[in-house]
């Protein structure tokens, strides 16, 4: 007689792989990781990443609504950019509070050097930036990341998840070179 | 420069620092950043502070700075070169420095720019929002209010308690942040009522109050409460 050792998870069809990781993107309500798909689903990592794939592909064929985007290191269900008056108006919300140019500075000298203090903040943009601190803190766009082993152990300040979801950015190598900002025309 | 008074105000007070200012009026007087003309420069950028003061525009004390800098550098400028000096030794251009630090300022004025664009972008992006689940019912993230409730609870109780009254140095609010986050760190999560409960007078109650708040908005603990008027759980995220 033959037994057929009792396999713990039944075979899927690509089809049945794709629907799921669909499912799972739909409820959760940040972006959630090739990894932990996988791990839910008892799937392959890279037979999870197919079904992303494709299912970003079926999206976009279908000219849908909707997207299938990377971002903050994990993968969202989320509305078309084309479409946002329409959604403004049914959820009723207003664009919300920018940030001002001191903070935005702020938040690229600490995007781009990371780990980095207070005062050498200072240096690069020339003035105080303490209430620009204590503004991206409160919306934690950044956090503190530890004390620089020098003389007075300053806080060093990193960027957050947070800060990558509302910049959209998939990870930090997704910013733009820095050098690329040079300007060279006078 | 026409308009209101107001009109100018808004447009005066809107330089992010003494840099961007300075970016600004080296634009404006069309001048080479590679070769400033450091005199017309430090005129133009004097005059501008005096307008903001005269328009009653706080000045911050970096534009003075910058301001001090400039008249250095254009002191600098104006001494001849040291006639001993050997030929080889290299001759340091005065503006150097202020050069390198207006390029490197303006590198991250423009990545600012660009995180706005992105921000604006997204803003056009909507997720539907959490899902009722057991993962985010069981414990709902308390807001600071109900730390204070839970607190003036703890402070009426105390003053209830008779303690004896014995002089003691009181805790620094830096210890009390460092004895609370090794008591994160090593218990994973602490709970406030316990903590408080801890403290022998009022002054400590109130420092421990506050080094909360500081290790809530710095680092990454949070929040939470089961019930109303329960007791609140610090947890390291």
């Amino acid at each position: 007689m033959n037994f057929e050792a009792a396999a713990p998870q039944k075979t899927r069809t690509p089809a049945e792989i794709v629907a799921l990781v669909e499912a799972l993107i739909f409820v959760a309500d940040e972006p959630i990781t090739t990894k932990l798909l996988a791990d839910i689903l008892e799937e392959e990592r890279e037979s999870v990443q197919a079904a992303v794939e494709e299912l970003t592909r079926e999206y976009e064929s279908r000219e849908s609504g909707l997207q299938i985007r990377e971002i903050a290191g994990g993968w969202q269900l989320a509305t078309r950019t084309e479409f946002h008056e329409e959604v403004r108006r049914f959820l009723k919300t207003r664009p919300s509070a920018k940030l001002s140019l001191a903070s935005l500075e702020t938040l690229a000298v600490i995007a781009y050097k990371q780990p980095v203090t207070v005062p050498e903040i200072l240096d690069i943009r020339g003035v105080q930036s303490a209430t620009s601190i204590k503004t991206l803190l409160d919306k934690r766009l950044i956090v503190a990341k530890g004390r620089k082993e020098t003389v007075g152990r300053p806080m060093q300040y990193g960027t957050s998840k947070d800060f990558l979801i509302q910049f959209g950015l998939k990870d930090l190598s997704e910013l733009p070179s820095i050098e690329d900002f040079e300007d060279l025309v006078q | 420069m026409r308009g209101s008074t107001d009109e100018l105000k808004i447009k005066i007070g809107d330089f992010a620092g003494p840099l961007d200012l300075l970016l600004f009026l080296i634009k404006q007087e069309q001048a080479n950043i590679f070769d400033i003309p450091i005199a017309r420069i430090t005129e133009k950028y004097l005059e501008y502070i005096r307008l903001m003061k005269r328009l009653d525009i706080s000045v911050a004390a970096d534009f003075l700075v910058m301001a001090a800098t400039l008249i250095e550098v254009k002191s600098k400028m104006l001494l001849p070169r040291d006639p001993t000096a050997s030929e080889d030794e290299e001759f340091e251009d005065p503006r150097q420095e202020l050069v390198d630090r207006l390029l490197e300022y303006e590198k991250f004025k423009t990545a600012a720019g660009v995180l706005y664009e992105r921000s604006t972008i997204e803003q056009a992006i909507f997720t539907r929002g959490p899902i009722e689940s057991d993962d985010n019912n069981a414990e709902i993230n308390a807001s600071v209010f109900d730390l204070l409730t839970v607190f003036q609870q703890i402070v009426a109780r105390h003053v209830d308690e008779v303690k004896m009254e014995i002089e003691r140095e009181e805790i620094s609010l830096a210890d009390m942040m460092r004895a609370l986050k090794k008591r994160i760190i090593e218990t994973g999560e602490l709970s406030l009522l316990k903590f408080f409960e801890e403290m022998h007078s009022k002054r400590e109650l109130v420092t421990a109050f506050i080094a909360i708040l500081e290790i809530v908005r710095t680092e990454g603990v949070r929040l939470l409460q089961s019930n109303t008027f329960g007791d609140i759980i610090l947890k390291k995220v």
